[in-house]
């Protein structure tokens, strides 16, 4: 049973605040992924858990105590290192034992730990080997192995696949997953990787200049983003974000994008859901799986025109120009030829977000 | 087509390695003149042009380590033959072994003040070194106030050729009884090394990533412990290399030496030249002891050679 809590956290490096009034509270055998652009606070955060950064105000709190005025050695929790950081001099059998050793456990014991970890991480034929002649991905796992040895009350994963190539990377990822689920102890991990974060979380942390965003499962920061900052952040391709103005119709609401022509139909339920926010200070989101097109002209579509398509193998993005604004659009693959091409699209009502302009926050609107 | 090499290529190969063997016969030679010498019998030693085959002998090296003093007459054949072999060879030189009124053979000072540069540049180095790598750590890991600054100012006590402070050192040392002991020059080298230490060790400690300390701290060892563990054994290619240079430079140290000492304490470069032998200058002497001298350094490089090879290519290669 491990929680982890944070409680109004500051930290400051010189006169920048890094980490600005952060709380968190984290449950025993969840996987919390830390997600956000490099500088958003989100590896100091982890560090100040490890113990490795001081903090300047707020608490860290490890089964309801605080712990940050522990050393990182004797808040009992394990990390992996983005570089591995797998000692040079060890072999990978002492880099496993290595931990273990601190805490004065038996030649035997520590003989039969080293073995089983081995053995789960699937590393018992490389014991003997130095780290150097490791691969990417056996070092991942020697310094996975290394941290789950002592059986820590958490683990702490700093970007921990980052320096893999893309394919290693999608096989490392699966196998992080697999051993959460197998050993199910308290993990945070840390990525600038939105992909790692959905496939990985429990729940998503979202960051952005040491504030925190949002916090959700990665269904819920996916499909209800709490402002602009995660919508445009979680989710490739980007969200498509524009202004927009909606307009009272006899039958229906109809919102203007970039001042267009013509507007989208939405049911009138909109306008009281928006709660009279003045239409000028709107911006409307939408992923580009929310905007569907048509060859033919049909009831609520616009006339758009193609103007770049990116073919992805199984799915082709497609901008389309709609007024002054550009709208991505995810299309059967070769479903519009090529640029120029004029077709008829509409958004779903369903997945479309408002936001305030000013302050970036969703308004919360569900259709 | 990185792997078919031109003719002119091999040619600039073979003029590459033409040029290595040339620029290493040019430091060996003097190597090669003072070990020749000093297995040259006397008289071969000055000849002009220089003897290069000749029958070696050990006799410089007997002369070398003991003390001796001219014959006034040749020893009877009772005598010559009641000495042991090595005596032999120095009655061959004219010279006779010098015994006390007990028989026992007087030793050359040689053998003490090669101890003494044994205990002062082995102390002086294991000091240097050591302090400069805790330093340099401190540096290297620390937010230190002023760090520029101090670490300008350790750099600044090499800026002027150490013999200037001689004199005044000198007087201190008297004042403070350090004249003439092993401490005083001890504490002089460790001085002077220091600065080269602390700047050298600084390079490597930086070039350690600081993550494998934490990965150490993490897995719940102090930070001293991660020092000893981890950093240290991490540093070693640094700290052999920085040890290579700090004993090269107070192995050979001469000036202060000589002014600083004078028997008790004194190293061998100042002693060597001073036995010039009895009578005429005896250079196989002098050689036989440059020759020994030479062998500490030599061995000691020659065993840290790996390290000191990875220290030269260091922060060349990514980790």
């Amino acid at each position: 049973m491990t929680q982890i809590e944070l409680r109004g956290v500051q930290k400051y490096f010189g006169a920048v605040q890094v980490i600005k009034d952060l709380n968190l509270k984290i449950d025993d055998n969840e996987f919390i992924v830390l997600l956000g652009q490099s500088g958003c606070g989100k590896t100091t955060t982890l560090r100040a858990i490890a113990g490795l950064e001081t903090i300047d105000g707020g608490d860290i709190l490890i089964d309801g105590k605080p712990v940050q005025h522990l050393k990182a050695a004797d808040r009992d929790i394990a990390m992996v290192f983005q570089s591995f950081s797998l000692y040079p001099h060890m072999s990978v059998y002492e880099n496993i034992a290595f931990p273990l050793r601190a805490t004065r456990k038996s030649k035997a014991e520590i003989d039969q730990e080293v073995r089983s970890v081995a053995k789960t991480l699937q590393i018992s034929d490389l014991l003997a080997k130095k780290p150097s002649a490791l691969s990417g991905g056996d070092m991942q796992r020697v310094a996975i192995g290394r941290a789950l040895v002592r059986r820590p009350k958490a683990m702490l994963m700093d970007e921990p696949i980052g320096a893999l190539d893309a394919k290693l990377r999608e096989e490392m990822r699966a196998e992080i997953k697999r051993l959460h689920i197998k050993q199910g102890s308290t993990s945070i991990y840390v990525t600038h990787d939105q992909i790692e974060a959905m496939s990985l979380a429990d729940r998503i942390v979202i960051m952005h200049e040491g504030v925190l965003q949002q916090v959700g499962s990665p269904d819920e920061v996916y499909s209800h983003p709490a402002n602009l900052f995660v919508a445009q952040f979680v989710g490739s391709p980007v969200m498509n974000v524009a202004d927009a103005s909606v307009t009272e119709k006899a039958t229906a609401a109809s919102v203007t994008v970039g001042e267009a022509a013509s507007g989208f139909e939405f049911p009138r339920a909109l306008l009281s859901k928006l709660n009279g926010h003045a239409s000028g200070k709107l911006a409307l989101g939408i992923r580009p799986e929310g905007v569907i097109v048509r060859r033919e002209a049909a009831d609520g579509f616009l006339p758009v025109e193609a103007q770049i398509v990116e073919p992805l193998g199984s799915f082709d993005i497609v901008d389309l120009k709609v007024g002054s604004q550009m709208l991505r659009a995810r299309t059967k693959s070769g479903f519009i030829s090529g640029p120029g091409v004029k077709v008829f699209a509409r958004i779903d009502p369903a997945q479309t977000h408002f936001f305030d302009k000013a302050s970036g926050k969703s308004l919360g609107v569900r259709l | 087509m990185a792997a078919v090499t031109t003719s002119t290529e091999r040619s600039l190969n073979k003029l590459a390695i033409v040029l290595v063997l040339i620029i290493t016969m040019i430091f060996l030679a003097p190597i090669y003149w003072i070990a020749s010498t000093a297995f040259k019998p006397r008289n071969l030693a000055t000849t002009i042009p220089p003897t290069v085959i000749f029958q070696p002998e050990i006799s410089p090296f007997v002369k070398l380590f003991t003390k001796r003093s001219q014959l006034r007459t040749a020893p009877t054949p009772e005598q010559y033959a009641a000495a042991p072999w090595w005596e032999r060879l120095v009655f061959d030189g004219g010279e006779k072994v010098v015994r006390s009124g007990r028989g026992e053979v007087q030793w050359s000072g040689y053998p003490s003040r090669f101890m003494n540069s044994l205990i002062v540049a082995i102390t002086s180095t294991v000091l240097a070194v050591g302090m400069g790598t805790f330093t340099a750590y401190g540096f290297s890991r620390f937010k230190v106030k002023g760090e520029a600054d101090l670490l300008f100012f350790i750099l600044s006590t090499r800026m002027l050729p150490p013999v200037v402070v001689a004199i005044p050192m000198f007087l201190m040392y008297r004042a403070v009884g350090l004249n003439d002991t092993h401490w005083g020059l001890i504490i002089l080298y460790t001085a002077f090394n220091l600065s080269f230490s602390v700047w050298l060790m600084k390079g490597f400690m930086d070039e350690i990533p600081k993550e494998y300390e934490e990965a150490a701290l993490v897995d719940g060892y102090t930070r001293m412990e991660a020092f000893f563990k981890i950093v240290l054994p991490e540093a070693a290619t640094g700290i052999a290399a920085t040890a290579v240079f700090c004993f090269i430079t107070a192995w050979n140290e001469y000036a202060f030496a000589l002014i600083m000492t004078n028997r008790r304490a004194q190293t061998a470069p100042p002693f060597i030249p001073s036995q010039v032998g009895s009578g005429l200058p005896d250079w196989t002497v002098i050689a036989a002891g440059t020759f020994l001298f030479l062998l500490p350094v030599a061995i000691f490089t020659f065993l840290l050679r790996n390290h000191l090879l990875r220290g030269m290519s260091f922060g060349a290669i990514r980790k």
